[in-house]
């Protein structure tokens, strides 16, 4: 039986949904489930709800105030303390797993198999390349330990189940000074998670201004969704840079994905083609994204966003 | 400081579209049009720009590959790069292996700072900043969107999925690049000239003593499944009488 280690995301008071998709991959590595390590300053009211994820078989909280924010250089050396109690390390391919796991995989001496799609043997992984453009099956050897990064667009969270054990351990490692967190800069809204919402409204060049995007803000809230942008949004100054989808941003999965003035660039496309459905409306009727969209309008976002609207109940 | 490490992959260009060969055996690339990574590029264009106020002495650009990358080294030169080192390498490295490479350069250079792309847009791995910071013992700082020098001390503005994280690192130490760092400078006529002076140095990879055989096996390449092309719709109406069909909106 493989062991699997699953490093756990959080912001300190709760657990990452990106662990709970990790989770899953473990579990279609090896049936009979994996351990989640969580590194923070208080790390209790999150051992709780990753102990009753399901195929979670045991919990480990290392508490130390040096581990409150996730700094690579300060979790890297402990994951690898902790590594040779375990054949398979996992992390969540988001900007936490990305920037850690590498650093942990490179002091255990071992490659890293980046952006799990989909799991075709016990050692055996598809992942993505070329901006998704081609797919790669990799093997690792069973010689040497699988430390891998999991695309969470490929894999649905698990559910619940009854609760695992939660176990303290003191790791006798040496946390270095050299690199020191200032701040997080985050725009709070009350909106949905980009990463988990069942609806996105994503906005592109066309939507012309920050200011327009108040409209596309407006008419998310009226769907309970949460909202993107294209890269060429995001660096025109109109949105921020956490909100960008695509092969360079985030990379999403939601039931309904909705793309106001979006051309379609690969690396967006990329990004949405997990999507359940993807609607596109552009003024450009020979914009790429119809490639791909499941619903296709040709026509002016700010004339068909307020005449949805008009027919949402 | 003396001097910044610049790390450059030649990747097929961003604008190419690649395919997957037929037999499944790779990702066909002959004849195509190469360049830096442009997460590369707009690393070397940071490190010119902390050289142009001062803050470093000598720009020494890098790149593990065939001979042909000693083209993408002579576009570095031109954008201002001081000299260029080539790890002349004919197969595809794995990042462990290149970042065990550009460690045994680092260790020779002693550079204040090494500036690389967060990934290389052909692999995808972003993998090989973390593991030579890592190899290195230094700080690292991914996925930057702002740097700032002060003295022996860096402090990063990073991409992060919940917004932008400061960090503030001792140097040296190991920064990787976002698409928003900066606008990579264009490369002028006289500037190309001008690199054609500079000097490649010229290393064979088997005097570095790493181990650069693959450890992962590769198994085969795929074309991923297209997602078929869906229906136009005339109006709004039937816009959302679709959506209503496939149960999507209440």
């Amino acid at each position: 039986m493989s062991r699997i280690l699953v490093i756990a995301e959080h912001d300190g008071k709760r657990l990452n949904q990106s662990t709970a998709r990790c989770v899953a991959c473990a579990i279609a590595i090896e049936p009979a489930g994996a351990e989640i390590v969580i590194f923070g300053s208080h790390p209790g009211a999150i051992a709780a709800e990753a102990a009753v994820l399901q195929g979670v078989r045991g919990v480990l909280t290392v508490t130390n105030p040096a581990n409150a924010p996730a700094l690579a250089a300060v979790l890297a050396p402990q994951i690898a303390g902790l590594a040779k109690d375990y054949d398979v390390i996992l992390a969540p391919s988001t900007t936490f797993g990305k920037d850690l796991l590498p650093r942990v995989a490179a002091l255990l001496g071992v490659p890293q198999v980046s952006d799990i799609m989909a799991v075709t043997g016990p050692r055996t992984f598809q992942r993505p390349i070329y901006a998704g453009n081609a797919l790669v099956t990799v093997e690792v050897p069973d010689s040497i330990k699988i430390v891998a990064t999991v695309r969470g667009a490929s894999f649905k969270p698990v559910g619940g189940a009854d609760a695992a054990a939660v176990r303290a351990v003191e790791l006798p490692v040496s946390v270095p000074a050299h690199t020191r967190f200032v701040e997080l800069r985050t725009d709070k809204t009350d909106r949905p998670d980009l990463q988990t919402a069942r609806v996105v409204v994503s906005g592109g060049r066309g939507v012309g201004s920050a200011d327009n995007f108040a409209l596309l803000y407006k008419f998310a809230d009226r769907l309970g969704a949460a909202v993107g942008a294209s890269r060429a949004a995001v660096d025109a100054g109109f949105v921020p840079n956490d909100m960008q989808v695509g092969q360079t941003g985030k990379i999403i999965a939601p039931e309904l994905y909705i793309a106001f003035g979006i051309s379609g660039a690969i690396q967006h496309l990329t990004g949405i083609k997990d999507a359940g459905t993807i609607v596109a409306v552009n003024k450009d009727g020979e914009a790429p994204i119809f490639e791909v969209a499941d619903i296709g309008l040709v026509g002016d976002l700010f004339q068909v966003i307020p005449e949805i609207e008009k027919l949402l109940r | 400081m003396q001097k910044i490490i610049v790390c450059l992959k030649r990747v097929v260009d961003y604008n190419v579209r690649i395919r997957v060969k037929p037999d499944g055996s790779g990702v066909a690339t002959d004849g195509l049009k190469m360049s830096i990574n442009p997460f590369d590029e707009i690393a070397l264009e940071e490190a010119l720009r902390i050289r142009d106020r001062g803050l470093a002495g000598e720009i020494v650009i890098v790149s593990i590959g065939p001979d042909d990358a000693q083209q993408q080294l002579r576009t570095g030169l031109a954008m201002g790069a001081d000299r260029a080192i080539l790890v002349q390498s004919t197969g595809e490295l794995e990042p462990l292996a290149a970042a065990r490479i550009l460690h045994q350069l680092v260790v020779r250079e002693d550079p204040g700072l090494v500036l690389l792309g967060k990934q290389a847009i052909d692999d995808d791995c972003n993998q090989t900043g973390q593991m030579l910071a890592a190899l290195w013992d230094r700080p690292q700082a991914t996925f930057a969107s702002k740097l700032e020098l002060n003295g022996t001390v860096a402090t990063v503005t990073r991409e992060v999925d919940a917004g932008l994280e400061v960090l503030e690192v001792d140097l040296p130490a190991v920064v990787t690049s976002d698409l928003r760092l900066n606008e990579p400078r264009y490369v002028k006529l006289p500037d190309i000239m001008k690199a054609k002076k500079k000097p490649i140095e010229i290393l064979a990879i088997d005097s570095l003593g790493v181990d650069t055989n693959p450890i992962l096996r590769v198994k085969r390449y795929d074309t991923p499944p297209a997602r078929a092309k869906g229906a136009m719709v005339k109006t709004v109406d039937e816009l959302v009488g679709a959506l209503r069909d496939r149960g999507v909106l209440a």
